[in-house]
């Protein structure tokens, strides 16, 4: 497929990023203050989404040393994902109504 | 998979992270903005397994089922007045899996196609060095931080001379090294620069004292974010990147919100030195009121109208769920009974609105300093348990005390005040408290409890 435009991925990204940065602005300042605790434990776990890199390190069939780091990070970052989504589950299950 | 349509899945995930926080806004949704969490996450995984480079599947399942099994059984055991250090503890693994992933692209360019024949582009090298440094930094700093909170060291700031030139070294000696890293892709220099940020995440944390553990646990939250956003412009992830940039800037509004809550500005804290666990203890002989739980039970009984005051004491002191059939019993009694929460009650934002809904206190009764701070006036009992510089009135009349400019809670407006408290001393901030002499205060000293058990039983 032809650019009409020569972008480079990089300024793509940025855009990205930037934008990203103002939406989470205004969502988090609707956060209710009563939820900050669970709206830091979310983030943990979604924030853990970094095991995508850790994935692609630990996929290829030969064994290296970036293999190994990879695979550890899969580790960790599921600790993180399965931890932070099912604490914050437990904290919001907490929260009633009279 | 083409790459096009990868890139759509990942948009769609990131969509569902912005849900996720988005459900926030209130508890009735948040249950489902936690659904569309996991969903993101669900999408994310799959697109990335279904990526041409994937083979071998076998340690992708051995560490998802490993980490699963421990993060599940961490979620589901953790007691909530530990949520702080379970907080620190997922952010300093967010921050490891960060270098581990930066360290795995150095080591194997042409996995994550940022190189050509080994040559890392200029640009991706940036990119990791950003990246790792961060996550080096949000790893230690973390573990400091876990220390502290479980008390596994000192609370108290750690400060030495020249503190503050020795941080900047490290830090200008950390850019340098990414600098040499960008021209020359030495292994050598990276890993000098990333146990140069390993030692700064140490660093940067040892001088915040106690006091200011919400800033800096908040803080650590915007980190591992602004580390994730790097490693997604590694691996171009857009979206590594939405995330990043979502979590980075809800660590920087919460750490905003708890400075503000502290009236402290964020430069100060960083810098650090303030609030130990070393508090004077200033011996009072000025003349107070101190009552017992029947006088207590009394005066509750016969007002019309109660705004309880919880601070963190009340946790430590497990007595939330007693404070629960307190109210129950004063609601039975046809007394309307409120709780009123200060921006920093708990150990990290929110906390003690965690603390309540987990005593099963209805969230309608829980109200934030803002919307209830006017209604002490027309409250007949202001009930204050396991708190006190949040109420002490000294940040408003003293601009030398350490609190000065705090907002706090006026219950010194109340009809009557009813104090829990062990003794009459000072609190984190080491200030005397001028409301536990007031004519209209009555002290009720003891373990918070108990005092609120026997309150129970008089009612």
């Amino acid at each position: 497929m032809e650019h009409v435009l020569d972008i480079h991925p990089l300024v793509i990204a940025l855009t990205i990023f930037v934008m990203a940065i103002f939406i989470g602005y205004y969502v988090v300042w609707s956060v209710t203050p009563a939820l900050h605790t669970p709206l830091m434990s979310v983030t943990n776990a979604i924030s853990s989404v970094i095991i995508v890199g850790a994935l692609l390190a630990a996929a290829p069939m030969e064994s290296s040393l970036a293999k190994i780091l990879g695979g550890v990070a899969v580790g960790l970052a599921s600790i993180n994902i399965f931890g932070g989504f099912a604490v914050t589950q437990r904290m919001l299950q907490m929260y009633k109504r009279k | 998979m083409t790459a096009n349509f990868a890139a759509i899945l990942y948009l769609i995930s990131g969509v569902c992270f912005i849900m996720a926080l988005r459900g926030l806004s209130s508890p009735a949704s948040a249950r489902t903005g936690n659904m569309f969490g996991i969903a993101g996450m669900v999408i994310a995984i799959g697109t990335t397994l279904a990526q041409p480079g994937v083979e071998d599947y076998l340690w992708i399942i051995i560490g998802v089922a490993v980490g699963g099994v421990i993060g599940t059984v961490i979620a589901l055991k953790i007691k909530m007045t530990a949520m702080p250090q379970l907080v620190a503890a997922f952010h300093s693994l967010v921050g490891l899996a960060a270098v581990l992933v930066a360290a795995s692209a150095l080591l194997a360019p042409d996995v994550f196609r940022i190189a050509v024949e080994g040559d890392i582009h200029l640009i991706s090298r940036i990119e990791l060095s950003i990246g790792m440094v961060i996550g080096a930094m949000t790893f230690t700093g973390s573990i400091v931080a876990f220390a502290k909170l479980q008390e596994l060291m000192t609370g108290a700031p750690l400060v030495f001379a020249g503190q503050r030139l020795f941080n900047l070294l490290v830090a200008l000696a950390i850019v340098a090294l990414a600098i040499i890293f960008c021209f020359d892709q030495s292994p050598t220099i990276f890993w000098i620069m990333t146990a140069l940020a390993l030692v700064f995440g140490v660093l940067i944390i040892i001088p915040i004292g106690g006091a200011d553990m919400p800033v800096v646990i908040s803080m650590l939250n915007s980190y591992s974010g602004w580390a994730a956003a790097g490693i997604g412009f590694t691996l171009d992830n857009s979206v590594l990147i939405i995330v990043g940039a979502l979590v980075g800037s809800s660590g920087a509004i919460l750490s905003y919100i708890m400075c503000k809550g502290m009236n402290r500005s964020f430069i100060s804290v960083i810098l650090g030195g303030f609030g130990g666990e070393d508090n004077k203890m200033v011996k009072s002989d000025k003349p107070h009121k101190a009552g017992s739980a029947d006088d207590g039970a009394f005066i509750l009984s016969n007002a019309g109208s109660v705004i309880i005051v919880p601070g963190y004491g009340m946790a430590v002191a497990q007595a939330q769920h007693a404070v629960r059939e307190m109210v129950a019993e004063l609601n039975k009694k046809g007394v309307k009974v409120r709780y009123a929460i200060h921006p920093v009650a708990g150990r990290m934002p929110g906390h003690m609105n965690v603390l309540l809904a987990e005593a099963n206190v209805p969230y309608d009764d829980v109200f934030e300093l803002d919307e209830i701070n006017s209604d002490f006036a027309s409250t007949d009992v202001a009930f204050v348990i396991g708190a006190n510089d949040v109420v002490n009135p000294v940040a408003k009349t003293d601009p030398q005390s350490a609190i000065a400019g705090m907002p706090i809670l006026d219950v010194e407006n109340a009809k009557t005040v009813l104090f829990v408290k062990r003794s009459l001393s000072p609190g984190y901030a080491g200030i005397d408290n001028p409301v536990f002499y007031n004519a209209n205060t009555m002290m009720l000293f003891g373990d918070a409890k108990k005092m609120v058990e026997a309150i129970v039983k008089t009612l």
